[in-house]
């Protein structure tokens, strides 16, 4: 009964926000097949469902969103794609999502996508793409200055910048502390994102 | 009942299955394509081998579209009725900038920062032996010559005057520092100015002209990231400036202002001529940049020098006489630029300069008290080295260049020019010389890309100069062919003519354009942290000027008589992958060429070419002690050298020849970066020292001979080594970001 009554206030929080059960559910659906992507095959496939939902809904731009955010997992962890290629899907997925609602979610993404291209070569690229992931988070922080994946983002460049320059572990850890501090207070919207805590955390703990 | 219902509704709502494959034009399956039914959820991606199946529970009549990266989408109707639906999808490949080819043959592109560039500005200063000199560092790359004894880029067998420069599309007609015997002198411009560099070796685009062997195309930066204030502090100069970026990120402004005295190095440092003049620089520059509103740019930039210098060396027809040699020059350099982004796909380039560079040179014989000496014209031979120059040249230009995108990457451009030179030369106030001349030049040029793997770079242009009252068409075409992922094949064809120099149109004014055909085939791999390329050529030589002299006097006039070639190979290997933070790179030119010119008596080798070129450059930055350390090593094969005299016949023979030993030298730079420790630093410090021809090698340029043929005088570097420590700071931003992106 409890699960019932959970079942329809989310399903009236979804016809409210101007969501169709089907798209709930399709969202729902795809959702759970990122978490249990493994492949860059499994990322592709769910990127592909996510852009077919937005491509079909018009006006709703976490599909795009989410397609994006699969496409950046394929990112970090292919080490033989081409990354240029990836990032620029990212960032035409990030365009439609864009051009529904502008948000700080979306430059997080972006800024994934940026970053990623950056590490192709950095003594060369950091001046363009590494400018632009930073850029991206600052005009992040000026959408929506409470929003932890923004800082877990911030934490990870820093930690993984040397030392010797000015990153490593002590300068990201208060980062990566702000972050989880807000995920604390970050209230759950069906569908919204919600990724990065966890990593958050085993980032701090690495920082200790 | 109700479950009844339900089934029936269920089986009314029957699934269509559609399966298919998605390949390219090639048949090659296509991975990874999003196959979906319009306006609905429902859909597939391709798999490895392109094949693709889903069932939908849709009914009717709907949208099949396959969309994939790189190609253009594939659409096909389909009627969903519980009928399987078998689906064949070929997609065409999209004609695409970043993956379509490059033609690659002949030229060198630095600075882009998505296509791996060959040469950055950072490279340029980090190069050891460069000291932060453009062409010394272009030295380091195939097909140019370890010519010390002169400025200028010798490339591929062509004299240094044959290479021209061009900023912002526009010709610099004193890109380096007024010539002194025997001594090359640094370029003017700094490599920080600019952010893209493309350095052709020949076969170069029809935007450009007048330029025998070879381009040198300087992209200058846009708007700075952010504003600041710098300072540099050094033995040898000290320098101040600033930029300022509007709050609006929309325009910024710069000046600066460096002053070079060479007085305390000096003293350090012994000297093997006699400077009785110290060489002091003052520079000043100035610059504005403004966006404009459809995302064009105006920039300005102009800059101010004034140097002076005194030389006295041994004179070569006497062993107690000497010659001194002092000049003081005066440049001031302007260019404005507009680029513009017009309706249509339109793109507008224009362009304005104007450049006045006067000399003030006098040389004189001394005696051993340096008093000077007085001959009379039967010992013509000393008398002409008594001299005094007064020598201005000018030069103002515009250029327009149109382009325009023909669907897809496709393009043409085509525009004109106009160059207005005047040049005076006073010589010892009894010879003057003024020379005007305006040189319209219109050209075209169109990229025409077949398919991503085929380009085609069609041009040419019709240039006229009134000096010469004469007017040519050079055609120019190359082609690419991508051979593999990274790799490809280009090839590249042009004729190019230049004007003789204006020391000649002094003399003679019935002269026409020298004339050079090259043809060159390029072959390159490249990745993003390692390229490979070896490039053939074949270049022909005609209407070059030779010198005719002149009965009963030392005057000489000018014909267009001379020919020549210049053949060769061409290996670069640069590499950033192998060892981690070790950034190497290997160049080696096989260079044969003769040519009959000026006072050649017949096709020579001539004296400022070598067989065998080679140079390793390496770089390492270490970043925990925050200092990078840089090494290169250059080669060349010994160059030749003649004493050309005149017989009874008052023709040209060779009285004397040999060829100079071997060059070698081996460079050493260091950088140290302490405030990239401070992530808040708002100084931002670089300490630069460095240290030429460490090794000690005494090079030998070639010879001086004397008026009789019987003495020569070897050319050789002012001291063995040069070195330099500089301190450069700047203030106000944090730069330390720039350090930490730049060493990930």
């Amino acid at each position: 009964m409890k699960k019932l009554v959970l079942f329809s206030l989310v399903l009236c929080a979804a016809w409210s926000y101007g969501q169709s059960p089907r798209y709930t559910e399709a969202m729902k659906k795809n959702l759970d097949l990122m978490d249990s992507a493994k492949t860059t095959a499994d990322f592709q496939n769910v990127a592909n469902a996510f852009d077919r939902i937005g491509e079909a809904e018009k006006n709703q731009w976490l599909p795009f969103y989410y397609a994006g955010l699969a496409l950046t997992r394929i990112g970090w962890m292919d080490e033989k794609v081409d990354k240029d290629a990836n990032a620029e899907k990212v960032k035409a997925e990030c365009d439609k999502a864009e051009a529904i609602e502008k948000n700080a979610e979306i430059l997080t993404i972006r800024n994934m996508a940026a970053t990623q291209e950056m590490l192709v070569d950095p003594q060369t690229r950091w001046q363009n793409y590494g400018m632009e992931a930073s850029a991206d988070l600052q005009k992040a922080i000026q959408l929506d200055p409470n929003n932890p994946r923004i800082y877990y983002l911030q934490g990870m460049s820093i930690f993984n910048t040397p030392e010797q320059f000015g990153g490593g572990k002590d300068k990201a850890k208060p980062i990566f502390e702000k972050s989880i501090e807000l995920y604390k207070k970050e209230q759950s919207k069906p569908l919204y994102p919600n990724w990065g805590r966890d990593q958050a955390e085993k980032m701090l703990a690495q920082c200790q | 009942m109700l479950w009844t219902l339900l089934t029936w509704t269920l089986g009314g709502a029957a699934q269509t299955t559609i399966h298919g494959k998605v390949r390219d034009t090639k048949s090659h399956p296509v991975p990874g394509a999003s196959i979906s039914i319009k306006n609905t959820y429902e859909g597939a991606t391709s798999d490895s081998s392109g094949n693709f199946s889903f069932t939908t529970l849709e009914h009717g009549d709907f949208l099949l579209t396959v969309t994939s990266q790189g190609y253009n989408d594939f659409q096909q109707p389909v009627t969903l009725n519980n009928q399987p639906i078998t689906v064949s999808a070929i997609v065409k490949e999209k004609l695409d900038e970043m993956r379509a080819v490059t033609i690659t043959a002949g030229s060198f592109a630095a600075g882009d920062s998505k296509r791996a560039a060959v040469l950055s500005s950072l490279d340029v200063a980090t190069t050891a032996g460069s000291n932060a000199d453009i062409t010394a560092a272009l030295k380091t790359l195939p097909g140019t010559s370890q010519v010390g004894e002169q400025e200028g880029l010798f490339v591929r067998g062509g004299a240094g005057y044959e290479t021209k420069q061009f900023i912002d599309g526009e010709l610099v007609n004193n890109p380096y520092y007024s010539s002194v015997p025997d001594l090359a002198q640094r370029g003017r411009f700094s490599p920080f100015l600019f952010k893209g560099t493309v350095f052709s070796t020949g076969g170069y685009s029809a935007l450009y002209g007048q330029a025998l062997s070879s381009a040198l195309l300087l992209e200058s930066i846009d708007l700075p990231d952010h504003s600041e204030i710098d300072a540099s502090f050094s033995p040898l100069f000290v320098g101040a400036g600033t930029q300022q970026l509007a709050n609006n990120k929309k325009s910024s402004w710069g000046i600066n202002y460096g002053y070079t005295n060479l007085q305390l190095y000096f003293d350090a440092v012994r000297q093997d001529i006699d400077y009785f003049r110290v060489p002091q620089v003052h520079t000043a520059d100035a610059n504005f940049r403004i966006k404009t509103k459809s995302g064009g740019m105006i920039k300005y930039y102009t800059t101010f020098s004034y140097n002076q210098l005194g030389i006295r060396r041994p004179d070569v027809d006497s062993a107690d006489l000497k010659d001194a040699f002092g000049l003081r020059n005066y440049n001031w350099y302007n260019n404005l630029t507009w680029k513009e982004y017009l309706k249509n796909g339109w793109k507008m380039n224009l362009g304005a300069s104007y450049s006045t560079n006067k000399d003030n040179i006098l040389q004189q014989v001394q005696n051993g008290g340096d008093q000077p000496q007085a001959f009379s014209d039967s010992a013509f031979w000393m008398a002409y080295k008594n001299f005094t120059l007064v020598h201005r040249q000018d030069l103002s230009q515009a250029k327009a260049v149109f382009e325009k995108k023909l669907g897809g990457i496709s393009a043409i451009r085509f525009g004109s020019e106009c160059w207005y030179s005047y040049d005076n030369s006073n010589f010892n106030d009894t010879f003057r010389a003024k020379l005007r001349d305006n040189y319209t030049a219109v050209f075209a040029e169109s990229d025409i890309y077949l398919t991503n793997e085929i380009a085609a770079k069609i041009g040419g242009r019709v240039e006229y100069s009134s000096i010469l009252n004469k007017s040519d068409i050079a055609p120019r075409v190359s082609l690419a062919y991508k051979t593999g992922k990274d790799a490809q094949v280009s090839m590249a064809y042009g004729i190019f003519y230049q004007k003789p120099e204006n020391s000649q149109l002094d003399y003679a004014t019935n002269l026409g354009y020298t004339r050079a055909t090259h043809y060159i085939i390029n072959y390159q791999k490249m990745s993003n942290d390692r390229i490979f390329r070896v490039e053939a050529y074949y270049k022909k030589y005609d209407d070059l000027v030779k010198t005719v002299p002149l009965f009963y006097s030392f005057y000489t006039t000018f014909n267009n008589a001379g020919s020549g070639y210049a053949q060769g190979i061409d290996f670069f290997w640069r590499d950033k992958k192998t060892i981690k933070n070790f950034d190497y790179w290997i160049s080696y030119s096989y260079l044969d060429t003769k040519r009959d010119y000026l006072n050649y008596p017949k096709q020579l080798m001539p004296n400022y070419a070598a067989t065998h070129t080679a140079s390793i450059v390496m770089k390492r930055f270490i970043t925990k002690i925050k200092m990078g350390l840089n090494v290169t090593y250059s080669y060349a094969s010994p160059r030749p050298y003649y004493n050309l005299m005149l017989d009874n016949t008052n023709k040209f023979y060779i009285a004397d020849q040999g060829k100079t030993k071997d060059y070698n030298s081996m460079n050493f730079s260091a950088e140290y970066v302490p405030s990239a420790g401070n992530i808040k630093a708002k100084t931002f410090l670089v300490l630069f020292a460095s240290a030429t021809n460490v090794l000690g090698y005494n090079a030998i340029y070639g010879y001086n001979y004397s008026f009789t043929g019987s003495e020569k005088q070897a050319i050789t570097p002012p001291a063995k080594r040069f070195y330099f420590v500089g301190l450069f700071l700047s203030w106000g931003v944090d730069r330390s970001q720039d350090a930490i992106n730049n060493n990930l």
